[in-house]
């Protein structure tokens, strides 16, 4: 198969799933063994393009002409390719775990949820695989629109509220800024490709190219800089693979890798660092970092505590974008990836606690580490994963950030990230210590039953869990490889 | 036959509304009436085609020639008029006939009466769009406003009497006024022809008289667009009419008002004395602006929502009048697209809205908690609209708003394309009101609500299927609005 047909399969595939999905909605065990096999098939799509564009091809197509002049265009770069095997594996593993979760809690309106989830997948690798601004506005919204429902999926007041801030947020910023950077890129440039080596130098000049590049970071809501953050903790209210698929798999990951694309494929790095127009956002991503992490330190409810990490986790990202080394990007893709995992475990550990338990605040889970000891421990994985400490995969990108940094002359910046990454061990690490070193209160889990056995969550979806760990520990061996494929993306 | 389009095009619904009238009540006068409406929309269409294959066709009614008869002229800008009023007049003739007849408050024996007086607003409204005479434009543009009254007056609810009323008032001053515009223009030419106009009035554009007809036809036209701060007829009308009627007027009849503003203005007057003599960009800019802002504010606050979206159209005339005081091709396509998308996106809303009162009793926003569930079908077309009305992109919304914002930075007004878009956004907290009502409300207790009736649901599924193919194949509503731009620009059709 030609690559160009392996990327509208790639299209295709999720959203022909959430048809399928749509007509077994009588059918759970239809349903899901579609929802299965198409995130199988994508996976197999996805990975065969992988060897084509690590071999230096870009193959691109268009599918057709949107308003005159502006072809819906998929082209496939190293960075959409990282970004979308991070979601083709990643979405497996979470309808594995969503069978598990939705069944083990008897939650409502699966049809619904399974082809939203679909729709979410298909609007995902259309921002992967954007290849001009115009089609990564459309994909991006269309992600913000049909994750809206999965947001809401519970319908009670609380959700409807989350779901009002996150489609306001959202919806706001992309329009309200994005939209109108876009327009006045085309305006400027005369074209909206993404292009090596980007498409503005030359065109903008003095303080406008800081208020674009202000337009593009704060209209890519999704990115979660502070302070359009709030959409991101309130939106925990979904069911918590919902959780895993905005926070790992898709809605923020594509905002960073958003704000990747733009930096290095509309602005260009060498543009941005002649111009010191990103210096700003490098010291506003720091802010988010710091400001994340202390606001996460301060959170009982073991979701809210992993939201406040992922904004603070996504601000590396954008400083890595900021600092505008080519270090700095790699730092900053392959932060996407490792993060994605590490962040996707913790959540799934998250779930896979209340579907036992019920618990949601972490100082109720003293103890529970001896009964649940593969969540908590894969639990330990990802946290240490996500903190950066070898020989996890995290480590690699907070290494290469640290050395993007250091060519940017920044001091100070590396100084914030080894602060940062201390305060990651103060939130996380406690969680994970209670379950093991603390004992459990004598009320709840040792009287009455026996005192320490293990009953952890079902199969579907202790299996992911324990799988997304062990990815944590295999990224470290092959980082390599994802540096590989990552290295042409700042080259001319 | 097909050298008779441009008169069948007029001739058809005329002659088969005294027709209907004949007919007995139920289902044949229904099919009288859905008949002539789907053989022009099939005109329209061939008539389109025609232009865009052959260039602009000029008809003579009669065979007289043109100082003494009506020329009828067709060109891009009115073939594409002529489809969108057609094409919605199908769809909606198309709406189960039991229900609309359901929501009259007419004795059935009276029912033919109805498809008559919608048949004669719809003769009227083709026929304005069709011709090349001034006068002619007058004569129609009565036609479609009487029957307009009556339709909107057979509503239900007691006040659409009152609104009927209003808009009488409203759309009589309005047509006297575009009367008296055509009246002073003949005492100057001589000449009733829109090309001849176009022709003398350059050697006699110095004289006042020249500038009062301006003057008039500006606020007559403005009037009956509904172009702030003259809308005030419009919320009402709406809101009251039956939701079928509302569907067809808010798509059609302030679109054609348009359509005759750009013809005066662009072919008649010229651009040349039309913006740079007499400055009616300066006039409409302001306008428009103030009316988006303050129309979309006051439709968040509607616990009606019929009268929401009327309020709403209000605003979004507001957008295509922009697009024209920007006074440039990219502007000019962003209107006369937003015409086609606009029909389309209230065509829509309206008729998912007349699904749900049919089966709720009320448009009111508290009576459509939980209808999201009961009708999912019906809230699914509401919300396609609505994304269109916001102007999410692969809807055909996007397209108009994407032209406007174009055409807004290419004049380097900066202001303007942050309203547009901020703008968008008060059109999200209006529909998302809705939405969240339909969709997290508890329906109440013990009100059993089932999914509209099929007859309803094609012709609203038609046109929201609309939204999203006109979003994505842009060559119709983008590409021959171009093409009209181009030529309003251009000089003469």
């Amino acid at each position: 198969m030609t690559p160009e047909s392996l990327i509208v399969l790639a299209l295709s595939i999720p959203l022909l799933g959430a048809l399928f999905i749509a007509l077994n909605d009588r059918r759970p065990d239809w349903r899901e063994g579609v929802t299965l096999l198409a995130s199988l098939l994508l996976l197999g799509a996805v990975l065969s393009l992988l060897p084509v564009v690590a071999a230096g091809a870009r193959p691109s197509v268009d599918l057709f002409e949107f308003v005159p002049g502006f072809p819906l265009r998929l082209t496939v770069e190293p960075l959409g390719m990282t970004f979308a095997c991070v979601a083709a594996l990643l979405w497996p593993l979470n309808s594995l775990y969503s069978i598990g979760y939705m069944r083990g809690n008897q939650e409502s309106h699966q049809t619904r949820f399974y082809v939203c989830f679909a729709v979410a997948i298909a609007g995902t690798v259309g921002i992967a695989f954007a290849g001009n601004l115009l089609t990564l506005f459309i994909f991006y919204e269309a992600l913000t629109l049909s994750t809206y429902p999965l947001v809401t999926h519970k319908g009670t007041e609380d959700a409807m509220r989350a779901g009002r801030l996150y489609l306001g947020i959202l919806i706001g910023t992309s329009i309200g800024f994005l939209l109108l950077a876009i327009v006045w890129t085309w305006a400027v440039a005369g074209t909206l490709e993404f292009a090596p080596g980007g498409i503005l130098a030359g065109k903008v000049e003095g303080p406008l190219v800081s208020v674009l590049l202000a337009l593009y970071m704060f209209g890519i809501g999704k990115a979660a800089l502070m302070p359009f953050h709030r959409w991101l903790p309130a939106a925990m209210v979904a069911p918590t693979p919902v959780s895993a698929l905005l926070h790992a798999v898709a809605v923020v990951k594509a905002g960073v890798f958003s704000v990747l694309k733009v930096i290095v494929y509309v602005f260009g790095i060498d543009f941005l660092r002649d111009t010191g127009a990103s210096v700003w956002l490098m010291w506003a991503a720091a802010l988010t970092v710091l400001l994340a992490s202390f606001v996460a330190l301060t959170q009982d409810n073991l979701k809210a505590r992993l939201a406040y990490s992922t904004v603070s986790q996504l601000g590396y990202v954008v400083l890595g974008a900021a600092l505008a080394t080519s270090m700095g990007v790699i730092g900053g893709s392959m932060q996407i990836v490792m993060h994605a995992l590490g962040k996707i475990t913790l959540f799934f550990c998250a779930g896979a606690i209340y579907t036992v338990t019920h618990k949601t605040e972490i100082n109720q889970l003293d103890g529970l580490g001896r009964v649940m000891p593969f969540t908590f421990g894969a639990f330990l994985i990802g946290a240490l994963s996500i903190i950066g400490l070898p020989p996890l995969g995290g480590s690699w990108s907070k290494w290469y950030l640290l050395a993007g940094a250091a060519d940017a002359g920044q001091w100070a910046l590396m100084g914030v990230l080894l602060l940062s990454s201390l305060l990651n061990v103060a939130y996380l690490l406690p969680v994970a210590a209670r379950g093991f070193f603390v004992a459990a209160p004598s009320d709840a889990l040792a009287v009455g039953g026996p005192p320490l056995a293990v009953r952890e969550a079902p199969l579907a979806c202790v299996i992911p869990l324990c799988l997304t760990a062990f990815g944590c520990l295999l990224l470290f061996f092959h980082a390599d490889s994802l540096y590989a494929l990552l290295a042409p993306i700042t080259d001319r | 036959m097909i050298a008779h389009l441009p008169a069948l095009q007029v001739v058809i619904p005329l002659v088969s509304a005294p027709l209907c009238a004949l007919l007995p009540a139920g289902r044949p006068a229904w099919l009288a009436a859905m008949t002539a409406s789907w053989l022009a929309f099939l005109i329209a269409a061939l008539l389109l085609y025609q232009v865009l294959a052959h260039g602009p066709i000029s008809y003579l009614m009669g065979g007289w020639p043109v100082p003494w008869g009506i020329e009828y002229r067709v060109d891009a800008l009115n073939a594409y008029m002529l489809l969108i009023v057609a094409a919605i007049g199908a769809i909606v003739a198309s709406f189960g006939r039991t229900v609309v007849e359901q929501r009259l408050s007419l004795p059935v024996n009276k029912h033919p009466w109805f498809y008559t007086a919608y048949l004669l607003c719809l003769t009227g409204l083709l026929g304005i769009t069709v011709t090349g005479d001034a006068f002619n434009v007058f004569v129609f543009l009565e036609i479609s406003a009487l029957s307009s009254y009556a339709l909107i007056s057979v509503g239900r609810d007691r006040r659409a009497l009152v609104a009927a009323y209003q808009y009488l008032v409203m759309g009589t001053v309005g047509a006297t006024f575009i009367l008296i515009g055509i009246g002073l223009l003949y005492v100057m030419t001589g000449t009733l022809n829109m090309g001849d106009l176009a022709a003398r009035l350059p050697a006699v554009s110095g004289t006042r008289t020249v500038r009062a007809a301006f003057a008039f036809l500006t606020v007559g036209t403005a009037i009956k667009l509904a172009l702030f701060p003259l809308h005030l007829w419009l919320p009402n009308a709406y809101a009251y009419a039956p939701s079928p009627v509302a569907a067809f007027l808010a798509a059609t009849a302030t679109k054609v008002a348009i359509y005759v503003m750009l013809r005066f203005f662009f072919t008649v007057f010229g651009v040349q004395f039309s913006f740079e003599t007499m400055q009616l960009d300066k006039i409409l800019l302001p306008l428009s602006l103030v009316g988006i802002v303050s129309a979309s504010l006051v439709a968040i606050f509607q616990t009606n929502v019929k009268r929401m979206l009327a309020y709403s159209s209000v605003a979004q005339i507001g957008y295509m009048m922009l697009g024209v005081s920007l006074v440039s091709v990219a502007g000019l396509t962003a209107s006369i697209s937003h015409l086609f998308n606009h029909a389309l996106i209230k065509g829509s809303l309206f008729m998912a809205l007349g699904c749900v009162s049919y089966r709720v009793g009320a448009a009111r926003l508290e009576r459509m908690a939980g209808v999201g569930r009961s009708m999912p079908w019906t809230m699914g077309a509401f919300v396609i609209g609505g994304l269109s009305l916001i102007g999410v992109p692969l809807t055909a919304g996007f397209v108009s708003k994407w032209y406007l914002i174009v055409g807004a930075l290419e004049k380097g007004w900066w202001p303007v394309a942050v309203l547009v878009l901020a703008t968008s956004l008060l059109a999200v907290v209006y529909i998302w009101r809705v939405v969240e009502v339909a969709y997290f409300k508890p329906a109440p207790e013990g009100l059993k609500v089932r999914e509209a009736p099929l007859a309803l649901l094609i012709p609203t599924w038609a046109l929201a299927l609309a939204n999203l193919y006109f979003g994505l194949d842009t060559s119709l509503n983008a590409g021959v609005a171009r093409l009209a731009a181009q030529g309003l620009l251009g000089g003469a059709p």
